[in-house]
């Protein structure tokens, strides 16, 4: 039976233990709501959530548990000598399951009749499996097609077992929440008390998110480190990842990229980002801040790869034939400066709003006692607003950093793929026009096209996601203290 | 005497008007205007580089919603295609488009004799027609047998660099260097095109079809790129909205002051700020590795969108909660209301034009996003549609931004013009989106 069916038929058996709920109700308050502890709808309810809440949850669990345990049953069960030469048994089990899905597609029976011939079935099935779009790398043995048979047979079994519990334990909850529902009983409590646990579980969604990001992250970044020893990853000088093998794989030519990109982005977005917003705050007139506000408002929600396609169209070959030529530093069109510059356009709405609403808050008496002084707008804004508002400042630009050294898509297309090269020389390290990559782009490089999760130069990218995790989280955190603390200074 | 050498050390100042400004005041003054201009400068930087942006984008783009067409009198040759002469469409499937190709070819050669065109070292005039014609003709033939034998018009994409020629892409001088297409080949086109055989107009086509292989540029389209953009969205809305409203009351209306409140707050802001890459890490992980949902699916990159469009939701969502004041609340309290009752049946509906906001602007963000989704395979070349949903959600798709870094990686000139295009039409998408939002927040937002 499809998951959709079952879930409709839970779905429909919460629908009729409502009516059930509700009419049961009624019916010991002898027809009269008055009598009722709660509203009639409250005791429909709760026969409808005690149905749907256990058997929903039962379904999630078995729904993840049920692969990981047919996964290692079926895996403990192929012999070593059917692992092949320069094979390993997840790469095994990846054709296990997919000689399952064909199998499937096949419709052929789970059981096999006769063992004697399984040799001339094995060996039949692979081109009936491409028959059906699935193509199988190798012969196929008798022990993987047995081990395929077996992983259908526990697939199989596994679903019927969880089509049963799943309904049986939303008939069990339907009796039983029939069954203690009369008039006295304190349906809207019960309701309500479900429904914030409906809440609860919906809040820490936001915790098991991050628990995801760090524990995936930390599981292969701790495969990487056995394939790869760690020393070399945070202070060797050179990334030359080699799908042959012998890869160098540091991460500091990377963060080199990363971090002079950032730079210049930061450059180019600060000081234009921090004066728009004090012009548009405290000089402009309304006309103007109708329109230059929505312009770059406009600006910060145009997505990253719009910009990453303006750097590689026409920034990029703009900066090479207008400067990198002609001054001799170099003729590659994504370089540091293109992706930078860009970065820079990106970041200028964020610093902007940023500091635009820092600079608001500080209080308007501060501005009042400075113009009583005898100081001028500018002078005001030079010695008693900016300095009031440095620690928001500081926290902006920092918040503005870390989404320079996550950016993705605009270095993808406008920073090149070379690494620093640091046994070259300083002149080339600090080249604006010079390609450079960084720690985002080599994670799309390394996970993209084919993987291998079993390589280090594969996992060397989780290693790089997890670094990038703990810069980014690091700057946020600060930034985000500094801004708190900042802000009850004058709230 | 003292006088007098006070007097001569300094003079008395000269007696100045107080409309006339003093050396220093100009120079307060002057700082104050230089000041200005620093503010004025920076606000022009910044509506000049969105000017600038957007009109790069628009002039590179803007071709690729016009196509060349090519309209030639085919002569389908029941000999050719359908040798047996029953029609019976498993046999003409038997006939690949190599069989079709000669068609295209006697067709054009006949026109540029019918029209009485000489063009001296003209090589290959069938190179003028895209190379996806001849499986266009085959769809059509073998979707309607009937029309063996007869002599039909068909409307041919032109080739790509035929279709550069008229786009200011490809000169006579570039073709002479390129192996593709001859100076000949575009005098012949110019030479249709006179006579009216050849055009370039609207492109549909560009919105509703697949995406083509490398050398065909002038085939692509976003047909798939949008429709599993479209999934994704579905998929975010169906997912986000209701656990992002469900975590932003728990957070604003009950939840108590202690650690573990504050640990979910603090975690929420930080999500918001993980780069969008580390969710892509999270889904290749964790959906693709661990559960074994299958790649390049649109259940996905949904997903991973889901959790990153989470924060922004209840951020947006609990602002607009907390907006709705207390006296709200305590009237329903007072009137009898459980606390559950007050929040779902008035602070909720109160807040609702606030969080569809977020959630447009949230499903905005989602739309635009690249990086997590090239993680999970979403970069796969797909040309066929995905199927309806729920199933459609587990079939192969890509998605607009995704569809735009692909064909930036093509070699062909003409692939910077589709993924130009292609931002386009994300652009619209997302402005309507935002006009949709900007509209709701002046329609139904109350201020109190």
């Amino acid at each position: 039976m499809p998951l959709f069916w079952l879930v409709a038929i839970v779905a429909a058996l919460a629908a009729a233990g409502f009516v059930l709920g509700r009419q049961r109700a009624l019916a010991s308050a002898g027809g009269d709501s008055r009598r009722l502890h709660s509203l009639p709808k409250y005791y429909g309810w709760n026969v409808a959530l005690t149905v749907m809440t256990p058997a929903f949850g039962l379904l999630a669990l078995w729904l993840l548990v049920q692969p990981v345990w047919i996964e290692s049953s079926v895996s403990g069960a192929i012999p070593e000598s059917a692992i092949g030469e320069g094979a390993n048994r997840s790469l095994v089990m990846s054709d296990v399951r997919r000689i399952a899905q064909g199998l499937d597609l096949l419709n052929r029976p789970t059981v096999q009749s006769e063992s004697a011939d399984i040799d001339a079935v094995a060996a039949a099935l692979r081109d009936d499996l491409g028959a059906v779009g699935i193509a199988i790398g190798s012969d196929i043995q008798p022990e993987i097609y047995r081990a395929a048979q077996s992983y259908r047979a526990k697939a199989g079994w596994g679903h019927t077992a969880m089509t049963a519990a799943v309904i049986i334990v939303a008939l069990g909850g339907l009796a039983l929440s029939a069954l203690v529902t009369d008039k006295d009983f304190r349906a809207r409590n019960t309701v309500e008390r479900g429904i914030l646990f409906i809440l609860i579980v919906a809040a820490s969604i936001a915790i098991l998110t991050t628990l995801g990001i760090v524990l995936s992250m930390l599981f292969e970044t701790r495969n990487f480190f056995q394939a790869y020893p760690w020393q070399e990853f945070f202070f060797g000088t050179n990334w030359a990842p080699d799908f042959r093998g012998n890869s160098d794989l540091a991460i500091l030519p990377l963060l080199w990229g990363t971090l002079y990109i950032s730079f210049i982005a930061l450059l180019v977005s600060v000081p234009i980002g921090l004066f728009a917003a004090i012009y548009l705050s405290e000089y402009a007139s309304k006309p103007v801040r109708s329109v230059a506000k929505p312009a770059i408002e406009i600006l910060a929600g145009i997505p990253t790869i719009v910009y990453g396609l303006f750097a590689l169209i026409t920034i990029g070959p703009m900066l090479r034939d207008f400067f990198a030529m002609p001054l001799g530093l170099g003729e590659s069109s994504s370089s540091v400066a293109t992706a930078g510059l860009v970065m820079g356009i990106m970041l200028m709405p964020f610093v902007s709003s940023l500091s635009d609403g820092i600079i608001n808050a500080v209080p308007q008496s501060m501005r009042d006692g400075s113009y009583g002084l005898g100081a001028t707008q500018s002078e005001t804004i030079r010695q008693v607003i900016i300095p009031a508002a440095l620690p928001g400042i500081v926290g902006a630009v920092l918040l503005a950093a870390s989404r320079a050294i996550g950016e993705t898509m605009i270095v993808v297309l406008g920073a090149g793929a070379a690494a620093a090269q640091f046994n070259r020389g300083l002149g080339e390290l600090v080249n604006p026009f010079e390609a450079m990559t960084t720690v985002t782009v080599k994670i799309v490089s390394q996970l993209t096209g084919d993987t291998d999760f079993a390589s280090p130069e594969t996992l060397v990218a989780f290693a790089l996601g997890l670094t990038l995790f703990v810069i980014t989280l690091g700057l946020n955190v600060l930034a985000l203290w500094i801004v708190r603390r900042y802000r009850e200074q004058y709230e | 005497m003292t006088d007098a050498t006070a007097g001569a050390a300094h003079p008395a100042p000269k007696p100045q008007s107080l409309l006339a400004p003093d050396a220093r005041t100009r120079k307060r003054n002057a700082a104050e205007a230089r000041f200005r201009i620093y503010g004025m400068v920076a606000v022009g930087l910044a509506v000049i580089a969105l000017v600038f942006l957007l009109t790069s984008i628009v002039r590179n783009g803007a071709g690729a919603f016009f196509q060349t067409f090519i309209s030639l009198e085919v002569t389908l040759d029941e000999a050719k295609l359908d040798k047996s002469g029953n029609r019976d469409p498993e046999e003409m499937a038997k006939v690949s488009t190599f069989g079709y190709a000669p068609l295209i070819k006697d067709a054009i050669q006949a026109k540029i004799a019918e029209l009485g065109i000489e063009i001296e070292g003209l090589a290959k005039p069938e190179d003028l027609i895209s190379k996806e014609a001849a499986a266009q003709m085959r769809n059509f033939v073998l979707a309607n047998p009937d029309v063996v034998g007869t002599t039909r018009t068909f409307e041919f994409l032109a080739d790509g660099r035929i279709d550069g020629y008229y786009k200011d892409r490809v000169t006579m001088e570039s073709a002479s260097r390129d192996k593709n297409v001859s100076p000949e080949q575009l005098q012949l086109a110019d030479a249709l095109k006179d006579a009216g055989t050849l055009e370039t107009r609207f492109n549909w086509n560009f919105i509703t079809w697949p995406d083509a292989s490398e050398n065909r540029p002038e085939a692509s389209g976003l047909g798939v790129a949008i429709l599993g953009s479209f999934y994704m969205m579905i998929i975010v809305l169906v997912l986000a909205l209701p656990i992002g409203v469900a975590a932003s009351i728990y957070l604003e209306e009950f939840a108590p002051k202690n650690r573990i409140t504050d640990v979910i707050e603090v975690n929420i802001s930080n999500l918001a700020a993980v780069p969008s890459i580390v969710f892509g890490i999270l889904g290749l992980a964790i959906f693709i590795n661990f559960a074994g949902l299958p790649q390049s699916a649109p259940i996905v990159g949904g997903l991973v969108l889901t959790l990153m469009t989470l924060p922004t939701i209840i951020i947006a969502t609990r602002a607009s909660l907390k907006a709705v004041p207390p006296s709200i609340r305590e009237a329903a309290l007072g009137v009898g209301a459980s606390k559950m009752q007050t929040v779902f049946h008035h602070v909720l509906p109160l807040a609702a034009p606030g969080i569809l906001t977020g959630t447009i602007i949230g499903l905005a963000q989602a739309l635009g996003e690249t990086a997590p989704l090239l993680l999970i395979g979403m970069v796969a070349f797909v040309r066929e549609y995905p199927a309806a949903p729920p199933e459609g959600f587990f079939d192969p798709a890509s998605a607009l931004p995704v569809q735009v870094y692909n064909w930036t990686t093509r070699a062909d000139p003409a692939f910077v013009e589709r993924a130009s295009g292609a931002i386009i039409v994300l652009l619209i998408f997302l402005l309507a989106m935002n006009a949709i939002a900007i509209f709701l927040r002046r329609r139904f937002e109350r201020r109190w």
